[in-house]
């Protein structure tokens, strides 16, 4: 654990009573605090060092844990470092050890051969499988829509990129032998819900998807073991679709025969089927879908709103970018609100589901504020729009990028 | 983050010190990929004992919403209307199974409703 110094205004622990639930307090509260730029606040937020296997992290809420990767980081690399990827569970009854010995993962439901997978069998039983993959929350940015919506208040930092390594799903359900007739496969976890009847959070992809060959089972992120928090010892990964499906703790694997029905799957994570997932705030009859693939998002990581920069000299810009379910086509940059782009230099290309590094040189040409903007286009030749959109759940904001900063 | 052209540069140093590294590892019977092994994870979680500002029916929110979730989550929230939070306290019960007091709901929103002010 790093940031130790952070930390010197530690609680006791101490225990306390909430309405008959007793629970073991830890302290979480640090000294150092970050402002995220949501419109209308509330705006400050803790850093906290206190989560296990994690650095410093921005903190939204303690229990279940919601944690915010701090936005220096995304302009060290196109590799979110584990210590700082970001953090969200839905249900607080986390397991807090995991023995690798016993731990199983079943395969079961319509197959031929029900399966209980031990992580040896997984680890040296099946082909390795290596991708490197953008895993961002359906609610990232969430605290930019307005009228501002409820949930988790992120700022642009639920979002991360790793090296996945593990098995392929496709391998782990023929091992099992899908029967004909299965029509989605249904991934659970070891978290579960606090409440008696609470729903047991569970996703579900078409049998087709689930087979494709890119989703996989992760035992590995970034070369390490997986932290806790993140979904150690397995974690599903879906590239190129929203992280609300990228099970964590994956320990059991249902292969249906009828459409899923379960909350999680049906109910919650839909969105207008609208371009865009974009309504009129208060607009009723909207037809929705559940949540799915990604859209292209660019963002700038050396330079932020407030910055100065020298008048009629070059400045160095520079950022990340994906595409959403398919690569990077291209990046611009225009420091004329959009009437006239210049293309940014694209880094190496770690696959298409990967964060891709862009820079490039922009000229203010006078003092005074510049606005300036970033957009990707993907390589289905879809861009970010210009014009933010808005749902209820705060969902799948991807507007093209604007910062300002000052000439001098 | 040096530029990219001095990224490339390292990438191509990398590289270089690979194949002159497998040259030297002169290539018996390449042994499997070397074995990734998982170890088991006993850690513990923080938690909060943070309740919420008190007020008129902070009790009945204290009293109901933080078995499930620490306040923060609250009180990170935006200025939302009482329509807003009657929605997500219907949510928490509905859809999530929340055993919450009937007699509480109406203080819990009414809480909600003035949050900001209360702080």
């Amino acid at each position: 654990m790093t940031g130790h110094s952070l930390m010197s205004r530690r609680r006791l622990l101490r225990t306390v009573a909430y309405g008959g639930l007793t629970v073991l307090s830890a302290p979480v509260w640090a000294d150092t605090t970050v402002r995220l730029p949501l419109p209308g606040g509330p705006d400050e937020r803790p850093i906290t060092t206190a989560f296990p296997q994690k650095g410093p992290m921005i903190l939204q809420r303690t229990r279940p844990p919601l944690l915010e990767t701090p936005w220096d980081v995304f302009d060290k690399g196109v590799f979110t470092p584990n210590s700082q990827f970001y953090v969200r569970w839905h249900w607080a009854v986390i397991p807090t050890q995991v023995d690798v010995p016993s731990f199983r993962l079943t395969v079961r439901g319509h197959v031929d051969q029900p399966l209980t997978l031990s992580l040896n069998d997984l680890l040296h039983d099946f082909p390795v499988f290596e991708i490197a993959a953008v895993n961002q929350c359906s609610g990232n940015s969430r605290g930019f829509f307005e009228p501002r919506v409820p949930g988790g208040q992120w700022a642009n930092g639920a979002m991360g990129n790793a090296l996945w390594m593990g098995v392929r799903l496709k391998d782990v359900l023929d091992r099992a032998g899908v029967k004909a007739g299965a029509v989605q496969v249904r991934l659970r976890g070891l978290d579960e819900p606090a409440v008696d009847d609470g729903p047991h959070f569970m996703k579900s992809l078409g049998i087709d998807h689930a087979r494709d060959g890119e989703v996989m089972i992760a035992y590995a992120m970034n070369g390490e073991q997986i932290p806790l928090v993140n979904g150690f010892p397995l974690r599903l990964v879906v590239p190129g679709w929203y992280a609300t499906y990228w099970v964590k703790m994956l320990s059991d694997i249902e292969v249906l025969d009828q459409p899923d029905t379960n909350y999680w799957t049906k109910t919650a994570y839909t969105i207008p089927d609208t371009p865009h997932a974009n309504m009129t705030p208060g607009q009723t009859g909207v037809k929705t879908v559940p949540i799915s693939r990604m859209v292209p998002r660019s963002f700038f990581t050396n330079l932020a709103s407030g910055a100065t920069v020298a008048a009629g000299q070059p400045t160095l810009a520079r950022g990340i970018a994906f595409g959403g379910d398919c690569g990077v086509a291209r990046v611009d940059v225009s420091i004329d609100q959009g009437r006239n782009w210049q293309p940014a230099q694209l880094g190496t290309d770690e696959g298409k589901y990967s964060f891709r590094r862009w820079e490039a040189h922009i000229q203010p040409p006078a003092r005074g504020n510049l606005e300036i903007t970033v957009r990707c286009t993907n390589s289905n030749g879809e861009a970010q729009p210009s014009a933010p959109n808005w749902n209820p759940s705060g969902f799948m904001r991807n507007l093209v990028e604007s910062i300002n900063v000052v000439a001098i | 983050m040096s530029s990219l052209s001095e990224n490339k540069a390292m990438c191509r140093a990398v590289v270089a010190a690979a194949v002159f590294a497998c040259a030297m590892l002169a290539l018996p019977a390449a042994p499997a990929a070397a074995p990734f092994e998982l170890k088991s994870v006993n850690v513990d979680l923080p938690d909060s004992d943070q309740t919420f500002p008190s007020g008129p029916g902070s009790d009945a929110a204290n009293n109901n919403c933080l078995a499930c979730h620490s306040a923060d989550m609250v009180l990170n929230q935006p200025t939302l209307s009482r329509a807003a939070w009657t929605a997500e306290v219907n949510k928490m019960i509905d859809a999530y199974k929340a055993p919450v007091a009937k007699e509480d709901v109406a203080a819990i929103i009414g809480y909600l409703s003035q949050l900001r002010s209360a702080k």
